[in-house]
């Protein structure tokens, strides 16, 4: 599988690099498909409400209330018709390019098959939902659709009567077939909204809305495009008449002309054989799971922030079983649980600087524990010597820094960045283990575990607990976020960094050690 | 700077727009060429019960609960709908048509879509629906004219006659 991810995966890469540098970090599509989707969906919704109050379910005033629409109410009903059909293709490519860069970035299998899974149906449902909106329009190209979508529906042999008869012939149609398809048009996206929130059920902190500048842009967009080319019928459909040639909507409609070409049995065993496949990718292999985070409840007085930070929602606050005089105490699903250590990060018990009995914080991850990270950063800061040395904390997903260690330069790898405690920033410094500290990672906005790369970036700059230090001298730290493939910019920034470095110790006071490394 | 970044900006949501635009309705698609004609045969029959009806005997009825005493007993299960369609004197279409449901109780189902060339054909449509072994119960001959995209809609209707040709 990774054979197929790793070109996705570079690919991805290269193009977001450069969208990075056209839209910045928070307004990058890339970084936010799937909200993307959430806001064509709402435009697909708002626009499709108005033109409800127009259109008309019988068989000619169909195409006629639409035609009404498009010509003589052009300046609303014709702008909202139209972003009707291209908010709706948008969101198709916004479903396609989230799936693809999940799939490629290989963020769906173990504890998140869950959103994988439950993003499968939605395909189903988009395109119900599309094909059955092209239908009411009961044009050339809805004749077309219909005919083709209830031959299709025929091949399975549970219909009394072949679907497909109700488009036999002029006589052969009934307006009632269009309220049907009227009431499956508005149930679909329904249910959909349903599998939408259903999807995000384990994810916390949920980007369901995109960067607001973002969402004006791409409204604008669709608005422009909505006025300079509207959409419009291809004239009344006539059953007594082949409905060729139709300009198909390739988003939806491409399956079409492929049944046409291989007939309907084929095609029922590309969707479902391909629908089937799609179920089964999370476990094609199977992730190898790496031990849960473990609370202990001696450090945990349940302060609740591992909660609230888990990008996964997989702790909860629960009653607390000891005798100890807090209410509360943190609880980790393991199933949920991906072992990014986000958790460990947050937890204001997790300071290198305990020397006293063991270093158990609160939470910790039993695959790389808080001692074994200060383990590491001890012997990551003895093998550094002279001028400028910078001791790095990269994750396993972003830039490897690993690769540039050397006797300035050395690199603590961490699961993800998320799971650094400012504290060790701190610790490093102050403790004279570098003269300065380089924090990597993924991207900003597209940090493998969510949310990481944020919550460390917000704790160095102060803005979220537990927080970096106002003793910290900032220009000692530097955030380099970078993805695998930006090595040479990664290499100068950190260049930089180490040749604007103060010598070890400039303005720095002694520290003394602390049991506990709480905000300032 | 933020000026080149705005219009970068502007030139990518054009690109997007442009290709939703135009891949929402291009290129065309042709299903039938255009100088061809459609005929379409459909049609939902029940042929007869594979049984004769049986009248069942006093003693019979009265081993029946009293809400299922009908007199008549009659085998559920239908004949297969025998149809044929010639085009031209050259038989394109025949099948045997089985009932449909569980029991074979439901009607015979047939849907079929022939493309010909347009112009002028004649149709020879064949339909047997009951026991009979030889023949057909029902048959029509038609002469059509069809012009170039042309959807012709053959259907069976019983009560109307048989075959109708629309």
């Amino acid at each position: 599988m990774e054979a197929i991810r790793k070109p996705l995966r570079l690919i991805f890469m290269a193009v977001e690099g450069t969208f990075d540098r056209i839209f910045g970090e928070a307004w990058n599509p890339f970084y936010c498909l799937g909200a993307l989707g959430y806001f064509y969906f709402w435009i697909v919704a708002g626009s499709g409400i108005y033109i409800y109050i127009f259109f008309d379910t019988g068989v000619p005033q169909a195409y006629e209330s639409v035609e009404y629409m498009t010509n003589e109410q052009w300046y609303l009903a014709g702008v909202m018709r139209s972003l009707h059909r291209y908010a709706s293709d948008a969101l198709v490519v916004m479903m396609m390019g989230h799936m693809l860069r999940v799939f490629a970035y290989g963020r769906y299998n173990g504890a998140r098959w869950f959103s994988w899974i439950t993003g499968v149906p939605m395909i189903w449902l988009v395109m119900i939902a599309g094909i059955t909106g092209y239908w009411l329009v009961w044009d050339k190209l809805a004749q077309y659709v219909a005919i083709g979508a209830t031959e299709w529906l025929d091949w399975l042999p549970i219909f009394g009567e072949p679907v497909a008869r109700n488009f036999l012939s002029p006589s052969h149609l009934d307006g009632r077939f269009f309220t049907l398809m009227v009431f499956l048009h508005i149930a679909v996206p329904l249910i959909l909204l349903f599998v939408m929130w259903f999807h995000l059920q384990r994810v916390g902190h949920a980007k369901i809305n995109p960067a607001r500048g973002l969402a004006i842009g791409t409204g604008l967009m669709m608005v422009i495009l909505s006025l300079v080319w509207p959409a419009t019928s291809q004239g009344i459909a006539n059953l007594s008449e082949i409905a060729s040639p139709v300009s198909p909507d390739w988003f939806y409609l491409a399956w079409f002309p492929l049944m046409d070409a291989i007939s309907a049995g084929p095609m029922w065993g590309i969707a479902v054989f391909g629908t089937i496949v799609l179920f089964l990718v999370p476990w094609l292999p199977p992730a190898k799971k790496q031990p849960a985070a473990l609370v202990d409840l001696d450090n945990c007085n349940g302060c609740n922030r591992c909660v609230i930070d888990c990008p996964f929602s997989a702790i909860s606050l629960m009653p607390r079983s000891d005798d100890a005089p807090f209410t509360h105490e943190a609880r980790v699903d393991d199933d949920l649980c991906v072992s990014c250590g986000i958790c460990v990060g947050s937890c204001p018990t997790a300071t290198p600087f305990r020397r006293t009995g063991a270093l158990v914080p609160g939470i910790d991850l039993p695959g790389l524990s808080l001692a074994d990270l200060r383990a590491r950063t001890d012997a990551a800061g003895a093998i550094l010597s002279g001028p400028g040395r910078v001791l790095v904390f990269g994750c396993e997903h972003g830039l490897r820094s690993e690769k540039f260690t050397d006797g300035r330069t050395a690199a603590v790898i961490l699961p993800c960045t998320g799971m650094l405690p400012p504290a060790f920033i701190d610790y490093v410094i102050s403790r004279g283990l570098a003269d300065g500290v380089a924090v990597t990672g993924c991207r900003p906005g597209e940090c493998h575990y969510r949310q990481g790369q944020r919550w460390l970036s917000e704790r160095i700059a102060g803005e979220r607990d537990p927080r970096l230090r106002r003793r910290v001298p900032r220009e000692r730290v530097a955030e380099i976020w970078a993805a695998p493939i930006e090595g040479n910019r990664f290499e100068r920034e950190l260049e930089a960094f180490r040749a604007e470095l103060p010598a070890a110790g400039g303005g720095t006071p002694p520290l003394p050690d602390k049991v506990t490394e709480a905000a300032d | 700077m933020p000026v080149v970044r705005y219009a970068a900006q502007a030139l990518v949501y054009g690109l997007f727009a442009l290709g939703i635009g135009v891949l929402s309705q291009w290129p065309d698609y042709t299903r039938v060429e255009p100088d061809k004609a459609l005929i379409r045969l459909s049609f939902a029959h029940g042929a007869a019960r594979k049984g004769e009806c049986r009248r069942r005997s006093r003693e019979e009825l009265m081993k029946l609960a009293p809400n299922m005493r009908k007199p008549l007993d009659c085998p559920r299960e239908r004949l297969p709908v025998v149809v044929e369609l010639d085009l031209n004197g050259e038989p394109v279409f025949a099948a045997s048509l089985a009932p449909t449901g569980l029991s074979g109780d439901g009607a015979s189902k047939v849907y079929e879509r022939f493309v010909v060339p347009a112009g002028r054909h004649r149709i020879d449509l064949r339909l047997r629906d009951t026991a009979r072994t030889a023949g057909f119960d029902h048959m029509r001959t038609v002469d059509v004219d069809l012009v170039p995209g042309r959807a012709l809609a053959i259907d069976f209707k019983a009560a109307n006659g048989g075959f109708i040709i629309e």
